[in-house]
């Protein structure tokens, strides 16, 4: 009995990271963007794009890191157009995210379709994925390794110091002779680049491709990243909890006797307790969501 | 005597060299023209004042001096180099420093990662904090400047910021220092002590700007003063040669003249009364400790202290912000210790709040909006569901108008307006609400002559008609002029409240400090 007990909770507990590795991706990402000042809501969209591009490259290429790399430049890619929309045009930030998911479900069930004989999803053949490496896939080393290295970034590092201010004053970053929109635009297109890394795991994990797999994971490493109060290490810890529910929900289907629907509501409802139970604490950076003008924002004082 | 002058003049001009010299400056906002055709010329070493009302364009030119707003036209050298206006420019590249009307500080970073952002000491990417510290306090030793490095900006009291600031100016080498009143948000101490750093300052050999609305602080630091009306330059005169009244007609263009509505009237009976008022707070187990006020009909009590003694958390306290922690509050008779801000805005107590740009305007909002705050239930104002409008609008030009505010544009966005005719729009709206009592703190802080006499007449014409006035002030010589009680302010306790009949500003000077009990 105990012995089951033991298995279980092993089996629990690399649950619990196989899950967070998506989150921890993304969540860094939106780390990078919305640090820099910019609200990153098409995280979601940006996964999958992620997803589609990682699968369909590594279906045509057998070569799996290929599709990592390139689901890495197709979110940097897609990072371009939403710090274009809304640093250059200086477009609502919410909307442009939203446009971005809404592209992302279109586009990649429409290039699937094209590609795979009009199928929606498609499945990887075994060695067209990525090789364990452990209990995990690499790419798990590489989400953790890069939690931490964006935490160094941020706190130790010129570049670091940099994005925090433009996205908490960017005046006064400016007054300083900081680049403000230079610094804004690279913070979102490596928060593409994070968030595809993070969409391209979930079909190297699941063996296959399927129309909207992200189901919100997109979103729920956005709340990752205000529960871990808007950094990387609290957004790290944040996605762990997350992916502890959405293992524990796994585990329980068929165990207890509950339907299934509403096991799997249960990461869902965690990430709203969590966000309910930390509003008002999580102070998010001072100017986010504010473009940055030299001359129009207030130069009058 | 002339000859003296014209003698003393040339000896400037041949003697000391230009630092600065801005010519044909010209800056428009659409058809409003900041600054016209402006020329200023800076010598070395001097501590060159900069003068004119609100929204005379002082920081716009300063703006354009520092690089941060583009001429329509115009030349600036510094020395004999001429900086590429017309290209775009960083004022610290060319020595250039300024310490901004709003402090440009981020408020989660600590004292040290503000004085740095920029222009930071790395070794390859990593931020080097260990030599960026070790420059840092040899300049604090250098110029008597001392603050503690690891604070964060937002635990910081402004007088503190501010030299935060005047440390980020020197880490860059900055030779030419702009001021932009660096005096209004500043306690009479913390004005004395930045005076001495100007001293420092200038004996180290900088070059300073500053600009002011007080003509006593022009008097007592500046060597030359340049005053600014509507964009344009009135003249630059050597301090030996001007005195504040006539540069008081410079700036407003013509005389002012000193009448004051007349005081007669004072009742006994009580208008607004805390009783052992009390306020614990995380950081201030003292903030308020028993206080007792009195406000009565027809009277203005003035309330004065060193800024930082509790008389922010006394204002939010009264105006129903802030709950006490113990202690009751009365408005004609009616308990109103539980009643929200909202509810006693309607009973009729109207408040100028002392950070007029944090707590008293939404920004990004117009001026019409902006002018409706608070006011939005008030029947001629809006209907049941619709905002009326064209009643809005009258309302705002009126304001505009009487308050001398300009532009007079009421569908403009606030934030465009000067620092000092934001605060106009504040207080226009407060003063123009039918309130019975007023509760004001600091209400001509960083406000020009003009308007201060505006404000300070519209106080006493609503003590005059039997209304009360709640009055918080820093400003000594503004409390002597208006209260009719005063009650001196010392670390959260009213140390004594006098007749006005029988203050010294000596005495109040001294229970300020806490000095005499
Ligand atoms: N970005 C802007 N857009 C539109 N108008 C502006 C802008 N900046 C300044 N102005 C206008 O230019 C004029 C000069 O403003 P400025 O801030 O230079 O005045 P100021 O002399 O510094 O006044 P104060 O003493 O109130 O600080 C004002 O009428 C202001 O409304
Ligand atoms: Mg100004």
């Amino acid at each position: 009995m105990s012995d089951v007990g033991a298995a279980i909770g092993i089996s629990l507990a690399l649950a619990t990271v196989r899950k967070a590795v998506p989150l921890v991706f993304a969540s860094t990402g939106g780390f990078f963007s919305e640090r820099s000042g910019i609200i990153n809501i098409g995280l979601e969209g940006m996964m999958l794009f992620g997803a589609f591009s990682g699968a369909i490259i590594a279906y045509f290429s057998h070569n799996a890191w290929l599709g990592v790399l390139g689901a890495a430049f197709v979110g940097g890619l897609i990072g371009c157009l939403h710090a274009f929309a809304t640093i250059q045009l200086k477009a609502n930030q919410i909307i442009s995210g939203v446009a971005i998911n809404m592209l992302g479900a279109g586009t990649t069930v429409f290039l699937s379709q094209v590609f795979i004989h009009g199928e929606r999803s498609f499945s990887l053949a075994p060695q067209d994925r990525l090789p364990a490496l452990g209990p995990f896939l690499p790419l798990t080393y590489i989400a953790f390794g890069l939690a931490i290295g964006a935490t160094v970034f941020s706190y130790y590092t010129v570049g670091g110091l940099r994005l925090r201010a433009v996205g908490e004053h960017p005046r006064a970053a400016d007054t300083q002779g900081v680049r403000v929109n230079r610094i804004r635009f690279l913070g979102v297109v490596t928060s593409g680049v994070c968030a595809g890394l993070g969409g391209a795991y979930l079909p190297f994990f699941s063996g296959s491709f399927a129309k909207n797999m992200t189901a919100g994971q997109g979103f729920i490493a956005l709340a990752a990243l205000i529960f871990g109060k808007w950094n990387p290490m609290g957004a790290l810890a944040a996605s762990l909890l997350f992916g502890f529910a959405d293992a524990l929900q796994e585990t329980l289907q068929g165990r207890a006797h509950l339907p299934a629907q509403a096991l799997q509501m249960v990461p869902y409802v965690v990430t709203m307790i969590a966000l309910a139970g930390v509003i008002g604490r999580s102070i998010p950076p001072a100017s986010i969501g504010k473009p940055y003008e030299r001359e129009v924002t207030e130069a009058s004082t | 005597m002339v000859l003296e002058n014209i003698g003393q003049r040339q000896q400037h001009s041949d003697g000391r060299s230009v630092a600065i010299r801005m010519e044909g400056i010209t800056k428009r906002f659409g058809s409003l023209v900041a600054n016209h055709d402006i020329d200023l010329s800076v010598y070395q070493g001097e501590v060159h004042a900069l003068v004119g009302e609100n929204g005379a364009g002082k920081t716009t030119l300063m703006n354009i001096l520092y690089g941060m707003v583009r001429p329509d036209s115009g030349h600036i050298f510094v020395g004999t180099t001429e900086l590429p206006v017309h290209r775009g420019f960083l004022g610290p590249d060319y020595g250039i420093g300024m310490i901004h009307q709003h402090f440009m500080l981020v408020r989660p970073f600590s004292v040290l990662e503000n004085i740095i952002l920029g222009t930071e000491p790395r070794r390859g990417i990593f931020l080097d904090l260990v030599s960026a510290r070790r420059k840092v306090v040899d300049l604090m030793g250098r110029y008597g400047i001392e603050i503690d490095l690891d604070r964060r900006v937002e635990d910081l009291s402004v007088g503190e910021e501010q030299r935060v600031e005047i440390l980020k100016v020197l880490y860059r080498n900055a030779r030419i220092i702009i001021m932009d009143e660096p005096t209004a948000v500043l306690t009479p101490q913390e004005i004395d002590r930045l005076f001495e750093t100007v001293r420092m300052l200038v004996a180290a050999g900088h070059t300073l700007i500053f600009i002011t609305h007080k003509l006593e602080e022009v008097m007592e630091i500046a060597d030359r003063v340049t005053v600014l009306r509507q964009g344009r330059v009135v003249g630059t005169r050597s301090i030996q040669e001007v005195d504040p009244e006539e540069l008081a007609i410079m700036m407003v263009g013509r005389k002012i003249e000193a009448t004051r509505p007349v005081r007669r009237t004072r009742s006994a009976t009580s208008l607004f009364r805390l009783e052992n008022i009390c306020l614990r707070t995380p950081r201030n187990l003292d903030a308020l400790s028993s206080i007792s006020l009195d406000v009565r009909q027809g009277e203005i009590l003035g309330i004065c202290g060193v800024e930082g003694n509790g008389q922010d958390e006394l204002f939010e306290v009264a105006i129903g912000i802030r709950k006490p922690s113990s202690g009751k509050i009365f408005f004609q008779d009616e308990e109103i210790t539980g009643l929200s801000a909202a509810r006693r805005l309607r009973l009729g107590i109207g408040h100028i709040p002392p950070d007029r740009i944090r707590m008293g305007i939404v920004p990004g909002m117009t001026v019409k909006e902006n002018i409706i705050l608070g006011r939005h239930v008030e029947p001629e104002l809006a209907g049941s569901f619709f905002l009326k409008d064209r009643a809005i609008r009258n309302l705002a030009v009126k304001l505009l108008h009487d308050y001398g505010i300009v532009p007079p544009a009421p569908e403009a966005d606030i934030t465009t307006f000067s620092g000092g005719n934001q605060q106009k729009i504040v207080v226009a709206r407060e003063l123009s609400r039918k309130a019975r009592l007023l509760i004001a703190s600091q209400p001509t802080r960083g406000l020009d002559i003009m308007a201060t006499k505006l404000i300070h007449d519209s106080l006493l014409e609503h003590a005059e008609n039997g209304g009360g006035v709640l009055l918080i002030s820093a400003d000594l010589a503004e409390i002597m002029d208006l209260s009719d009680r005063i009650a001196v302010m010392y670390r959260g306790r009213i140390l004594r409240v006098l007749e006005r009949e029988h203050a010294s500003e000596e005495q109040l000077g001294l229970l300020m400090a806490g000095v005499a009990g």
